[in-house]
């Protein structure tokens, strides 16, 4: 008999606990320990955020479904990892903190045999000040944070219908984010919204990103064949914006954020100010602050993570130019060199290197927006660790099973306005997500399999892709023939 | 210190003056069900695709 313990149940942790049961026999435990009671399908959480869906429509309690399944769940905050087990025992195990309301705070160890790290990351606010709900920006980032994002927006609205202009930002908050991509559905269905409520004509809206060029998404941008052309993302995402009258402002490090103001640093070391009434901004991410201590109590964290917080797993750290980093850097297994039996999934590993080029403003904040690993490769990661631990219980002596980002392609639909009949969405599709220039020497990427394409049909998609990864989560039957 | 409320500047004195735009056919195009129908068709089949290579790794 032995036990698994998956550390966070978001798409990566989820899928990974989802799987590990299904393919273990009853003997075998699988525990989730997850600091919230909820599972959250995040990519919704923008249309909670535009008042389009209540956030129940995007979240469920875990505890249930977990019950119907046979995983433990423990609603607890992990802070300890202790892989040597520790003076009184030699197992390994992890100390959690419950976040249960009526038992806050207390202490638990959980003994484990093989660990899933898939906590996600820390919502990194306190990286720019002002920056965040408890400041003067919003997120969408949680369905409670889209919840007041949505709020916000209604006493926009209100104003504007009142003939008041207002003067929204959107896009990311620090020089090192991620998850441009969300923010740009974000800034995209904004719009449609205040198109929907009659009041575009009183708003301004304005992106903000540390993008070097629009349409790069921390993956280096893409190239399109569209129109007789190949085509970079950039001319796509300006083509949107354009259309949409929305104005934009890239290479942009936010420094900090004061009432009503965004004080930025541009990439050629102009120092900026924006006036807003409504600001949306991303957080860059670090890793949610596990500590790791050997047998003798010692801490060993800088051995097991990066200084930055993500899990150390098997990929090559070796630090290099920029130009000298290659698809083949990247993780296969999400195995931890220095302990067999833990594994990363989703945000939680630490990637090698930037997919975008990494830049500095002459005072050295960084315009370096960090790598995606979100959504589907979070999934497929999850996935594949699932199958190399059951494995590795069944007797294998190490992982085979593969998930390399720089092997993998992602499909992604960005809503770009939900309405049945006159909304749209971008539909695009990239292979490899870590371009490979080996193989694909001109691009990095497969141009067959990347495409991209606004739509009416892919807002239909993104319905649909709603209800069946919500259906999946939920661990309805036949969840386990939905791909990832 | 910049960018305080001075008013929507002419569209030509914009960034998005040198964005290319959709012409009126091909945002009609966008939106007409009978197309969509079969984008929709065409872009799942391009997007199983793609996830069926994913997952041979």
């Amino acid at each position: 008999m032995s036990r698994v313990v998956v550390l966070g149940a978001g798409v990566a942790g989820h899928t990974a606990a989802a799987f590990a049961r299904k393919w273990l026999t009853a003997s075998d435990e699988v525990i989730v320990v997850s600091p919230k009671p909820d599972y959250n399908w995040i990519p919704s959480n923008i249309w909670v955020g535009v008042g389009l869906m209540p956030a129940e429509r995007v979240r469920f309690p875990l505890a249930p479904v977990y019950a119907r399944h046979g995983i433990d769940f423990k609603q607890a905050r992990a802070t300890e990892i202790h892989p040597e087990g520790g003076a009184s025992t030699a197992a390994p195990y992890l100390v959690a903190e419950s976040t249960r309301t009526g038992d806050e705070g207390e202490r638990e160890d959980i003994r484990y045999d093989f660990l899933i790290n898939a906590t996600g990351p820390k919502l990194n606010f306190g990286a720019t000040e002002g920056l965040g709900p408890d400041g003067h920006t919003l997120s969408v980032c949680t369905d409670s944070h889209a919840v007041e994002a949505a709020k916000h927006l209604d006493t926009a609205v209100e104003r504007m219908k009142r003939g008041e202009r207002q003067r929204f930002l959107v896009g990311t908050g620090h020089g090192g984010c991620t998850c441009q991509g969300a923010a740009f559905e974000y800034i995209v269905n904004l719009e449609f919204e205040l198109r929907a409520r009659g009041v575009r004509d009183r708003a301004d809206i304005w992106w903000i990103s540390n993008e070097y060029e629009l349409g790069d998404f921390g993956m280096g941008g893409l190239h399109l064949k569209r129109g007789g052309y190949i085509t970079p993302s950039k001319i796509f995402t300006e083509s949107l914006f354009a259309e949409r009258n929305i104005r934009w402002i890239t290479r942009a490090h936010v420094r900090k954020v004061e009432p009503g103001r965004a004080q930025y640093e541009t990439l050629d070391g102009q120092q900026q100010e924006f006036a807003f009434d409504f600001a949306m901004l991303l957080p860059p991410f670090a890793g949610v602050g596990l500590k790791v201590f050997d047998k003798a109590g010692a801490d060993i964290t800088a051995k097991v993570f990066q200084p930055n917080g993500f899990m150390k797993v098997d990929a090559d750290y070796t630090p290099r130019p920029y130009e000298e980093w290659t698809a083949k850097d990247w993780p296969k297994t999400y195995q931890s060199p220095v302990y067999p039996n833990v594994f990363a999934a989703g945000i939680a590993f630490a990637p090698p290197h930037a997919i975008s080029r990494p830049r500095q403003t002459p005072s050295g904040a960084p315009i370096a927006p960090a790598p995606p690993r979100t959504g589907m490769p979070s999934a497929m990661i999850g996935k594949a660790v699932a199958r190399n631990v059951v494995d590795m219980v069944r007797g294998e002596a190490g992982p085979r099973h593969t998930a390399s980002m720089a092997a993998m392609g992602a499909a992604c639909v960005a809503s770009a306005g939900a309405n049945p009949f006159t909304g749209t969405a971008a539909s695009m599709t990239v292979f490899p997500i870590v371009p490979d220039f080996e193989r694909y020497p001109e691009y990095g990427r497969d141009l067959d399999q990347t495409f991209g394409e606004i739509g009416l049909a892919g807002h239909w998609i993104k319905i649909l892709l709603h209800h069946l990864f919500i259906y999946k989560a939920r661990l309805r039957p036949g969840w386990s023939l939905i791909p990832e | 210190m910049s960018d305080t409320y001075a008013g929507e500047p002419p569209d030509r004195l914009k960034e998005s003056f040198f964005a290319t735009k959709p012409t009126g056919f091909t945002r009609f195009m966008r939106t007409f069900i009978p197309w969509q129908m079969v984008r929709f068709a065409a872009i799942n089949l391009k997007m199983l695709r793609l996830i069926v290579r994913s997952h041979r790794g």
